[in-house]
Formats: structure tokens, sequence, C-alpha cells
């Protein structure tokens, strides 16, 4: 009996795991939280999603097929559906089409092609999109549509919503235009701080229950603190993702904001507004988790979570902005490869510098 | 004092489908018909190939000693049957290779008579030595796989003043099962063969210790080691690979072996339980090593078993007994599926080191499809060794493998757990063997280099000396020459 197999070396067997079946576990798992989403913000959301969803896989297949190969066998390893659809849940849901297609082209040709593809880039595409995006269009990236679900009467029909998302921040169509819009609770308090008023004053209205289930105005998948949660749990069940980066990111906000939050309540927000609001869920769970830019080892991914909380609670509390968390995990995504350099396993038998272990005295 | 109870962190590992009650739940086949030719290979062992004293055309007994050991670390090969021996030359090897290396050839005579070689009725009344010298006498090396001459291990317990022997009853590899079945067919015999150890060894305890998939196993070892309060009989988790010897020191004792020393220096030494079965028959019954038990499984596999054959026994031949299904069968592979070897075809012979033969369907192998890494450290997280696979395997891909021996590429034991997880498909543990193959051969290669260099350099001085040599020699001449001419004038003119 002749048989001609490769490899010659083992493992011959594997687990059930394929770099396809990760990212669709973690699609499945952004999915509540998505059409929670999805619904909310109603038909210019979807439109968006779909916009760049969609062009992300183009410009994927079209990198692909400039470096001369195959564009079908590469795209269904599902990782630019997930890019696109990251971008797209951190997106303003009533932003323009062009948002997403412009997004979508940062994230796939300089976020990740330029690199050398998969599993090559430095920062996450997705965040870099973002980020990029909120600097060069600051408006069209920081307006935010209410509350305004799929099949209500007083939001946008279709035909409305189409001329939302395709005529760019024109809401003439709509009757009362500015009533579809608002600030998101971190920017309100951001804004309020500036005039000097207290949190006792701005928060009057601040509904936590509302904001923990996601009904509240921000990005098109990020409001819902449960949703975002359950999903990420899920991953965390599954071995998609460790524990150490979402409990390190997330445990390091909790502290800072408590400290600061019992020495002055009035100027400093609690940590549980913290946590319940803007990208945190998703940054935590879905983001910062990224595998190919977060370091390898479970210590390297305490560091990493902790030092993405640490610069959210900073730009929060002290920075420009009322969000800080994709700069954050920029910044620490350039801080990854020193990460790794510097914490790496211990070797059997090796101390931590590399040398043997001295024989011991027994 | 042995550390029970401060049970360390196991690092890393996997677990893997274990698919071992294919062939577990059944006795060892022990009606294996008698193969018409047996291939033994002179080197079924780590360290110097044995030497034949036989010619072709001898007969020989069952258990007659058919090449001799040479030097410190090697072991002697016996006739598994009685027989003429038909050839003493090169056939394929039971490796990925195939490549061939030197086998005796026995035509089998059908009768398997023994030779007349007597047991030893109160072996505690040898010497420690004399234990170590009939082990290696009877060919005896490390059955789990390793292959490593049990008598040099034996003195060098006894030169290193082992306080534990450890009894490796982990068999954490999925699929097999022999130790298994041998642990609860024959709990006695290694009972008592793990006695021979202690005594050869001079040591003082004995640590069996099996992983808690085998309950059995363990009922039966330690229903046969209760009279012995020196033996203890110990479960451990079941976690591919538990039955590393390092792992396994590490969790029964709590020590760690240095990098670069061997388990003696630390006071621990590991013997299979085959290892300790082999033992026992070779001391109570003046039995050398033969046969062993094989487990053939597979999903291809007809009849998968747990059976008994003689050294030297084609694969083909253990297949057809087993009805393994040739289309079916996408990999054959000697040993378990996580460090085994693939072999290219059935026409090599079973040896010491066979503890599993393995018909895999394409169904049961891991996707070959490979993808680029997507860094999501699974790898580093499954490594019991601490390495960072996915780096090595990086710089390895760029030819930068002094690199990957930086990060420790030569600490890489091959247990295969991070090319079992990897989501790519990335034969990582391959690279990892041909990276260590390639250093090796490029050491050599600069070490032929440099030696090619000096034997230049010196012949060039040679040559340089001769001619130099020459050079006088012909001044030398010419002086000469003008010397006679001279004097000839000279002559002629007072003429």
């Amino acid at each position: 009996m002749m048989i001609h197999s490769k490899p010659s070396s083992g493992a011959h067997v594997g687990a059930n795991k394929s770099v396809s079946r990760i990212m669709w576990e973690v699609m499945l798992a952004l999915s509540p939280a998505t059409v929670f989403g999805l619904w909310c913000f109603g038909w210019p959301a979807l439109f968006l999603f779909i916009i760049t969803v969609a062009s992300a896989v183009l410009f994927e297949a079209f990198c692909i097929r400039l470096k001369g190969r195959a564009a079908k066998p590469v795209l269904m390893d599902g990782s630019a559906v997930l890019t696109g659809w990251l971008l797209a849940m951190t997106l303003p849901p009533w932003a323009p089409w062009w948002i997403g297609v412009v997004g979508s082209g940062l994230a796939i040709i300089l976020g990740k092609q330029v690199y050398g593809g998969l599993g090559q880039n430095l920062f996450n595409p997705a965040m870099l999109a973002r980020v990029a995006l909120l600097i060069s269009f600051p408006i069209e990236m920081t307006t935010w549509a209410n509350v305004s679900p799929l099949f209500f009467s007083a939001s946008p029909g279709f035909a409305e919503s189409w001329h939302i998302t395709f005529s760019g921040l024109d809401f003439s169509g709509l009757d009362k235009p500015d009533a579809y819009t608002g600030a998101t609770t971190l920017g309100y308090i951001k804004t309020e701080f500036s005039q000097n008023h207290v949190l006792t004053d701005i928060l009057n209205d601040y509904s936590s229950v509302l904001n923990f289930i996601g009904w509240t105005r921000g990005s098109l998948g990020e409001t819902s603190t449960l949703l975002l949660a359950l999903g990420g749990v899920w991953l965390i069940r599954q071995k998609i993702i460790q524990w150490q980066i979402p409990v390190a990111l997330l445990l390091t906000v909790t502290i800072l904001a408590s400290v600061f939050h019992l020495l002055d309540s009035e100027h400093y927000v609690s940590p549980f507004l913290h946590l319940n609001s803007g990208a945190m869920m998703c940054v935590a769970f879905f983001i910062a988790t990224d595998y190919v830019t977060s370091p390898n080892t479970a210590t390297g991914q305490l560091v990493f979570g902790a030092g993405c909380g640490l610069l959210i609670f900073v730009i929060r509390t002290w920075g420009a902005y009322p969000e800080g968390a994709g700069f954050a995990v920029l910044l620490m995504n350039s801080a990854t490869p020193l990460i790794d350099h510097y914490i790496r396993p211990r070797i059997y038998g090796r101390d931590r510098k590399g040398k043997p272990l001295e024989i011991p005295k027994l | 004092m042995l550390g029970f109870f401060s049970k360390p962190r196991i690092r890393g590992g996997v677990h893997a489908e274990e698919h071992k009650m294919l062939t577990a739940s059944q006795a060892i086949v022990n009606n294996f018909p008698l193969p018409k030719k047996l291939y033994i290979p002179l080197q079924q062992h780590v360290g110097k190939p044995a030497e034949p004293l036989i010619r072709v055309g001898d007969e020989v007994l069952k258990g007659q000693l058919l090449a001799y050991s040479q030097g410190m670390i090697s072991a002697p090969v016996h006739a598994p049957s009685s027989g003429i021996i038909l050839d003493v030359n090169d056939y394929p090897a039971p490796h990925p290779s195939a490549l061939p290396i030197r086998m005796i050839v026995l035509e089998t005579d059908g009768k398997d008579e023994w030779i007349n070689a007597p047991g030893i009725d109160d072996p505690f009344r040898l010497s420690p030595e004399d234990i170590s010298l009939r082990v290696g006498a009877a060919g005896i090396v490390g059955l789990g796989g390793a292959t490593f001459p049990t008598a040099v291990k034996l003195n060098m317990g006894r030169e290193n003043r082992i306080d534990t022997l450890i009894i490796n009853g982990a068999e954490c590899e999925p699929y097999l099962s022999c130790d298994d079945r041998q642990m609860q067919e024959r709990s006695e015999q290694i009972i008592d063969g793990v006695r021979l150890m202690l005594h050869g060894m001079e040591a003082d305890h004995a640590v069996v210790a099996i992983e808690d998939n085998k309950p059995q196993a363990y009922l039966a070892m330690q229903a046969a080691a209760k009279p012995y309060p020196q033996i203890k009989v110990i479960q451990i988790p079941t976690r591919y690979p538990m039955g590393w010897d390092r792992q396994l020191i590490r969790y029964v004792t709590g020590r760690e072996v240095p990098v670069g020393c061997r388990s003696s220096e630390v006071g621990v030494t590991i013997h299979n339980v085959g290892t300790a079965y082999a033992t026992h028959k070779a001391i109570r019954q003046g039995r050398p090593l033969v046969s062993r038990v094989i487990t053939v499984s597979g999903g291809a596999v007809g009849r998968p078993m747990n059976v008994e054959v003689p050294l030297g026994t084609l694969i083909s031949e253990l297949f057809d007994f087993c009805q393994v299904n040739a289309e079916q069968t996408a990999r054959i592979v000697m040993g378990g599926p996580m460090m085994g070897d693939s072999l290219p075809h059935t026409g090599v012979p079973t040896v010491k080191a066979t503890s599993g033969i393995l018909a895999l369907t394409a169904a049961e192998l891991k996707s070959t499809d490979e993808q680029p890494c997507i860094r999501c450290a699974s790898c580093v997280s499954v490594c019991p060794a601490g390495l960072r696979p996915l780096d090595m395997a990086n710089n390895i891909r760029v030819n930068q493998l002094d690199a990957a021996v930086d990060i420790g590429l030569k600490d890489c034991i091959s247990c295969g757990c991070c090319s079992y997880i990897c989501p790519s498909n990335i034969p990582l543990v391959q690279y990892f063997k041909y990276a260590s193959g390639e250093v090796a051969a490029r050491q050599q290669a600069q070490h032929k280099s440099e030696q090619t260099k000096r034997l230049m350099d010196a012949r060039n001085a040679r040559l340089e000396r001769i001619a130099q040599q020459q050079r006088e020699e012909e001044q030398a001449r010419i002086a000469a020459k003008l010397e006679r001419e001279r004097l000839k004038a000279e002559q002629e003119a007072t003429v």
C-alpha cells in the first residue's frame, strides 16, 4: 500500500477551529448588539451597515487581485466582512454613505493590506479607519441620530432614510430636522463640564437602565452594554478570546473611575457610567481582543488591557474628545511589539533570561 | 520527599479527542499469525547500531542473539522467532523517508522454538549491576517510544542516587491503548518489573502515574502494588502531553529538570510500563525483547486492536490481519497522532519503538489548507515548553534560523500541540523539525568548510615549500654549473 502524504510530522489530528470559523463566531457574538442597533436607528443604519461591509469586501477583493491571487478563497476567511462589520458598529448610524466607503477603504487598504494582509497589520484596521474618519470629517462623525426604531410612525420611512444616507447629513426631507439628532451621553457631559456644570445637574435626565439596554444615542452597534457584554462573555466561553484583555481593561477603568468619583463625585463620572457608555463594551470584548494587534502571552494581554483602560479613562476625563477608546486601542497597538518583546513565557528548564536552571540541591 | 500535595500547575497542553475506546475495551490479541519473513533493523534504539554476529544461512532459535550491542549507548537485537537468516542488507526503514537501513531478514520455520535461557527465581539476590547487565543483554529499550537503552538508564540511576522512579503509564497520545491494556492484563508482572528496576537502581520509591481516563488500569495496578509500600500508584489529569517525561517529573515531584541535564540529575528516573514488563520477562524468564504490544487503530481499520507481534513484522501483514481498508486510508502513522510520523508505505517493519500504527481516514486528519497566521497565540498558550511557536515559524519562514534558535527552537519537544491547535493549519512541528535539521546540516557544512579550508591552507603551504625547495635546488644547480664551467675554463686556460 503506497501513500504520499504531507506533512510527515504531527499533529496529524487537529482541533475543530479554523480561521473562518473564528471569524464567523465573532460575527455571531456581534449579531445581537448589531441587530438591536439596526432596529434602533432604522433604515439609514441598515443602509450604512450594508454599504460599509460590502465596500470592505470589495476593497479586499481589489487588493488581492492586485497581488495576482484569486480573491474568493481569501474572502472566505471572513476577515474582511468582520472588519467592515466592526467599523460599521462604530460609525454614527445616520452617517452618509461615503463615510462607510471611505472608512472601509482606509481600514482594508491602509489598515491591513499595505502591511501584507491578514495577520501582518500593526493597528486594528477598524479603529484606524474610525479615528482617521473622526479627525477628517468631524461633523459627519459626531452627528448622532435619536433612537428612532424601524416601523415606528415617528421614525423616518424608507424613502426619507434613503435621502438621509445618500444626500449627506441633509435631513431636509424630514419634518423637523433638528429633532432627529442630539448629543451622546459622554458628549453631553463633556460640553456641560466645559460650562462649569456639576454632575448632579447634568445627569438629571440620565437613565442608566436605558443606556444599559442600548436605548440611547451613540454609534450604530455600540449602544447596548448588555448585548455586547453577553456576546463577549460567550466568546470567552467559546475560547475564541481570552478573558485577560477585557477583564484588565474594564477593571482598570472601574478602579480609576471609582477613585476619582469617590474623591469628587460632582466632577468625575461614576465607574458604572463609564462602563455603560460610549464604545467601552465593544472595545473591551471585540476590538482590543483582536488577535493580530494584541500581545501573545496572558501576562502581556493583562498589561495591554490595563493600558487600554488607563488611556480610555485619561482621554475621556481630561482629553479634548468625549470618547477615547479608538485612540487608546491604537496607542496600545503600537506598544504590542514592545510588550511581546519584554513579556515572554519562561521556557521549561530555563530561567526568565533564558539561562539553564541550576540543578536543585536534593 | 515526594511533593504529592503541592501539585504544580500543568503548563500548556491540549485535550484531543481520545478515540481510545476503539481498542481499549478488548483484550490484547495473542494469536497473530507468525509472518513468513521478519525484517529486523540493527538500529531500533538511541545510540550506535548493533553489529551482526550471524551469517546468511545460519539457523537461529527464538531469542538468540543476532547482533550485539556496540559502545556505551547501544542495544543488542535478538531473533523474534526461529528460522534461517536469509539476508543482511539494506531495506526500507520505518521512517517518513523509508530510506534503506541495515536489517537482518529472517525466514521463520514456523516452530517458534525458544532458545534455552533460564530465568532467575530469586532475582533480588542478584547484585544491582547484574540486573543492569541482564536488562542490557535482553535488548530492552524505552518502549514508550524514546527507545533509550534501559540498562544505561539503570546505571545512571545508580550513579546519581535516584530517590524516585516514575513509571510512565500516562499514555497521553490519542488512539493508543497498548499501555492501558498491559496495565489491566499484566499488572502483577509490571509491578514485579518495577521492583526489579528499583533493585537495579538501588532506589527506594516508585510512583506509577496513570492518566485518570484509565480507571480500570489504575485499579488493577493499585491492587497489584498493594503488597509493596515502596510503590505508589497515582492518577494524574488527562491532558496531552502529560506523558512528556519532564512534565510528569514536575507534576509528580515538583522538580524541574534544567535544560541540558538528564532527569537523573534531579534524582528522578522515568520508565514506561511496557519497559517494566519487558524487564520482568528478561529477569524472571530469561526472555529477551523480541515482541511487543502494538495498537492498530484509526478510522480505516476494520478490526482495531491491541496485538502482540514479533519485532520485524511488516506493517502490511499487520494491516491485513486487522483488515485495514486501503482505499479509505489517507495517512499511515507510526506512533500516536500527535507525535507520530507518517509512513509512505506499509513495506516497513515494526520495531521496538512501535507503540501504535494508525490508518487514518481523510476525515480524521487535520486539514492541510495552510492559511496566514492570525497571531491568535493559541500555540503560545498550549506549548508545554513555554515557547512561542508563531515567532519561531515566522523566523524560519524568512530563513532566519539563528533567530529561531535564539528564541528556543532547540527546546522544542515536537509534541505537536501547536500544530494541533493552529486554526490556520500551519504545520508548525514540520517547520521546527526542518529548521533543526537545517541548523545541524549548516553547522556540519560549516565544520566541513573549515576543515576543507584548513586542508587547503596546509596543501598550499606544502606546495609553496616544495616550490621553494625546487627553486633553491635549481639555483644551487645553476651555481654548480657556473662553477664547473669556470673551473673548466681555468683548466683550459692553464692547458
